[in-house]
């Protein structure tokens, strides 16, 4: 196992851990799958495009205003699309986020373009830098320090603050968690806020790898992390992080084992380990001990 | 203090009740009984908010709490021991209870609470960093009502808290039900156990398919109504050989 395996998968898995966590955030608590995850990623890439391109602001400034975009754009289609019909069905919650998707898809379209847009940023980003002797883009070895900042961040919230422990309470059960006191309506902005925020620092990674952002481009962040959970376990965080590194791990194997004629049907590959997890271990690699009552 | 007027409730079609109309006086302990289906489950749901009722309406220290949200009734001073205990289980014990004191949090406060709790429930300090599942179905049931004691409710609403628990969890759980009607609290208290429930009870309802069929005091109740018959359908007589 080389050394540039080694960051090359912890990278990737670091992006796809966040990008699963993110998803799992909103279906612990709501056991909804936001379909409209991906456009927050899209949003804030917009984001970044527009402050790039038409202002003078600083990257860093543009980075932090593309992660509250995408934190504000999640946060408003909870109340706008999603709080409205909380209360009737699990489907009418389904088609609602799938409804989201395309309404965001296609104001992009409309008002942008259908062709992708080039994101300027800073040179640094995509510079290579040697450690321990291996030689690989900047940008790697930042997506594993923003992941370990960001993962050590949420847990210290989840675990020694009160509204991660109502969080928790709530993604176990939910009605009883209200007859303690805690605002239905808070925590489950709250846990819409938290995914736009990890969908906007996923953004800044996923757009930097092609450094251009296009309608499409929350589709694959979206699918990636709809199977990492589907691994790694919908019921918990910590399966949410798992997934993404097991599948970062997957992913990186594949495309080294793989003769070079079959390296781009990898995907295909991925999804019949994913078949092969839903017929022998449906409930993920972590079992997580949340129940499966839904928010009425 | 609570005074429930031609209360209705249904779940779809099915009416679960039929405008029943109930009073808790404070410092009373109010049983009510019934059979399975009777309604008292539903009764709690609505008055805590869970439930929206159809019809009727619900006061609560004059207040009106019809179609209020269940966190905001907590707030009015309303806790519930739910169902089936409802214990978080994937958070540890002192996690449950620093939920049950959200609303009103404050931290010397909170210690001497919880100082209080682990006096009447010496097995929680215990398992405190454990979590809430590992507990057993009685600890569990201690748990759930140190958690709806830490918001320091005026009323307790309890449902079912004997349900299946062993017969010591049972004595253990009757005791502490009528030591905190010693202590003033008001407490209306959902049972199938109405043998056990009149013994500590002030007064008592009983419901059958969603209609009040008596209310009165314990003494009453025996003596007008043949208690087996509120649970089996038969007569007293014919069934005396059944125990509660």
């Amino acid at each position: 196992m080389s050394g540039e395996f080694v960051i090359n998968t912890l990278s990737l898995g670091s992006l796809y851990a966040l990008m699963a966590l993110g998803l799992v955030f909103v279906y612990g608590i709501l056991k909804l799958v936001n379909f409209a995850y991906g456009e927050y990623i899209m949003v804030a890439g917009y984001g970044m495009y527009v402050l790039g391109i038409y202002t003078p602001t600083p990257w860093w400034a543009t980075m932090i205003i593309a992660v509250l975009l995408a934190a504000l754009t999640s946060y408003l289609t909870e109340l706008v699309a999603f709080r409205p019909v909380r209360t009737k069905s699990l489907n009418a919650m389904l088609v609602t986020s799938f409804a989201v998707s395309v309404l965001l898809q296609n104001a992009v379209l409309l008002i942008v373009s259908p062709r992708a847009r080039a994101v300027p940023l800073p040179a640094a980003f995509n510079a290579s830098v040697t450690l321990f002797g291996v030689t690989t883009p900047l940008r790697n070895i930042l997506t594993i320090i923003t992941a370990v900042v960001l993962l050590a961040g949420l847990t210290l919230l989840m675990k020694y603050t009160v509204l991660g422990i109502a969080m928790r309470a709530a993604a176990d059960k939910f009605t009883t968690t209200r007859l303690m006191g805690v605002q239905a309506n808070m925590v489950i902005s709250v846990a819409f806020i938290i995914s736009g925020l990890l969908a906007g620092v996923v953004s800044i990674f996923w757009v930097g790898r092609s450094s251009s952002v296009d309608p499409l481009i929350g589709a694959a962040p979206l699918l990636i992390a709809f199977i990492a959970t589907v691994m790694g376990g919908m019921n918990s965080l910590m399966g949410a992080v798992v997934g993404g590194f097991v599948y970062g791990l997957l992913f990186n194997v594949l495309s080294i084992t793989l003769p070079a004629s079959m390296v781009n049907y990898r995907d295909a590959f991925m999804f019949v380990i994913v078949i092969l997890f839903l017929l022998f271990r449906p409930e993920g690699i972590i079992r997580g001990s949340y129940t499966e009552e839904r928010v009425g | 203090m609570l005074t429930v007027t031609e209360l209705q409730a249904s779940y779809g079609a099915i009416t679960a009740l039929h405008g029943i109309s109930l009073e808790v006086n404070e410092g009373e302990l109010v049983a009510l009984l019934g059979t399975n289906g009777a309604g008292k489950s539903t009764t709690l749901k609505s008055i805590c908010g869970v439930l929206r009722p159809v019809q009727g309406s619900i006061e609560f220290a004059g207040e009106s709490i019809m179609n209020k949200k269940p966190e905001s009734i907590l707030k009015l001073g309303i806790s519930m021991v739910p169902e089936g205990r409802e214990i978080f289980t994937s958070l540890t014990v002192a996690e449950n209870l620093r939920l049950g004191a959200y609303t009103c949090y404050e931290r010397s406060r909170y210690q001497q609470d919880l100082k209080e709790m682990f006096a009447l429930f010496p097995i929680l300090e215990e398992r405190l960093s454990q979590p809430g599942g590992l507990l057993s179905g009685g600890e569990q049931q201690q748990l759930a009502i140190a958690r709806a004691l830490m918001s320091h409710p005026k009323l307790l609403m309890l449902d079912e808290p004997s349900l299946g628990l062993s017969p010591t969890m049972v004595d253990n759980i009757f005791e502490l039900i009528g030591m905190l009607r010693d202590r003033g609290i008001t407490i209306l208290l959902v049972e199938q156990n109405a043998e056990r429930a009149l013994k500590v009870a002030d007064r008592a309802y009983v419901l059958k398919t969603g209609h009040i069929e008596f209310s009165g005091t314990p003494a009453q109740l025996e003596k007008e109504l043949d208690i087996a018959s509120v649970y089996f359908g038969g007569s007293k007589d014919k069934s005396s050989e059944v125990t509660l």
